[in-house]
């Protein structure tokens, strides 16, 4: 049955439509491994090859694994709770409450985006800090360190613009704040408050400009900057691989 | 200087220009010209709505109307560390805010917390029809009472 069912699988890998978009094609050998992450466009940001130890629990706990997961469920409750909402005042609080009482699994997809969000900023964080303590910030991987600040900087944008969308007294009052400490940069503060809710108080600008920087511009930074932190790792020899054990081992 | 080196020069130039100008568009498209936000002048009513001695907040406009032993005045409402709402809490006799805990007295001084500055006076003046009128965009330095 087992080889039965893997000679069916063969055969659609050996299919002349399969093949025209996996090019690897059927083998176990290096080459063929190895065409299968090169020729991928999501996988070929990856090495073709790794070294055992870094794919092990203890080399990374898989925090940064972890954060991307986050990031997909956020993208994908969030493009799901978009259908519901209109960024309009008070269309937007009344949609909130839609979503948790009136819309069939509303409740469930939104608190998934929200303790998604919560667990991304505390992932990034976590992962940040086994990066620093394990050491593999250091050359050559300090470019990579300095993409996962600005990561991570997205990550607390991010969680800073969602915060306004429910429209309610805490997103109105925490975004009123926020935009006040934006407003003491020296010389420019109340301008960049002004350009960032699009007039001089919270309102129905803030709440739109908050939604397209939450919405778009923000997850495509960090789309990209994802994606130039994942192809970094390769460039910069993969996954650190920790001091060396002790005299006369591999380094 | 040769041919290419002119070229390169031309086109970096050019290209540096529209980056400019596109920075200089973009700043300007980001500020709305016009706002669609609620009037700085507030019509407050009536004086003799207003108790002797007392002090009202209206939390929609963010202003207090203070009437004092000889006259009227405008506080705004806006606490002046982060630019919270406060309240006034007339068992204390003082103005707190919520969020982080500025104290102020019923002229606006602070009295504790991280406000910076006390709550501004608001320049206030009669209607012609007899309504106390406060505008929020004008802080006044003097402070100065409406007497009626």
């Amino acid at each position: 049955m087992a080889n039965t069912t893997g000679n069916l699988v063969d055969q659609v890998r050996e299919n002349r439509i399969w093949r025209s978009v996996f090019r690897s094609g059927t083998g176990e050998s290096n080459l063929h491994r190895a065409l299968f992450v090169q020729q991928n466009v999501f996988l070929h940001l990856f090495s073709i090859k790794a070294r055992k130890r870094t794919l092990e629990f203890s080399a990374t706990w898989y925090l940064g694994a972890l954060t991307f997961g986050t990031f997909l469920i956020l993208i994908i409750t969030g493009v799901l709770l978009m259908l519901y909402y209109h960024p309009s005042v008070p269309q937007a609080y009344a949609d909130m409450k839609d979503l948790q009482f009136v819309v069939s699994s509303g409740v469930f997809l939104r608190n998934l985006h929200r303790w998604s969000a919560h667990a991304m900023v505390f992932l990034v964080f976590a992962h940040m800090f086994k990066v620093f303590y394990r050491g593999a910030y250091r050359t050559p991987r300090e470019f990579n360190w300095v993409i996962g600040v600005v990561l991570l900087l997205v990550t607390l944008l991010l969680s800073y613009t969602g915060y306004l969308l429910p429209w309610d007294q805490l997103a109105f009052w925490a975004v009123t704040v926020g935009s006040n400490i934006a407003s003491a940069v020296p010389l420019m503060g109340s301008k960049i408050r002004f350009l960032l809710l699009g007039g001089t108080a919270v309102n129905a600008n803030a709440l739109l400009r908050f939604y397209v920087l939450h919405c778009v511009i923000l997850p495509l930074a960090a789309i990209l900057f994802i994606a130039v932190h994942f192809w970094r790792i390769r460039k910069d020899g993969g996954i650190y691989p920790g001091e060396p054990a002790g005299e006369g081992s591999v380094k | 200087m040769s041919r290419r080196k002119f070229f390169v020069k031309m086109g970096v130039g050019s290209v540096a220009v529209a980056a400019l100008g596109t920075a200089a568009f973009g700043y300007q498209y980001l500020s709305p010209n016009v706002l669609y936000e609620p009037s700085p002048i507030v019509d407050a009513g009536k004086p003799d709505r207003y108790a002797p001695d007392s002090v009202t907040l209206d939390p929609q406009t963010a202003i207090y109307v203070v009437r004092a032993a000889d006259g009227f005045f405008a506080l705004s409402a806006i606490c002046t560390h982060l630019g919270c709402l406060t309240a006034y809490k007339p068992d204390l006799g003082i103005i707190a805010c919520p969020c982080h805990g500025s104290k102020f007295n019923k002229d606006g001084v602070k009295i504790e917390g991280p406000a910076p500055r006390p709550l501004p006076w608001l320049r206030m003046w009669l209607s012609d029809d007899g309504n106390l009128m406060v505008d929020r965009s004008n802080a006044i330095a003097i402070k100065q009472l409406v007497r009626v």
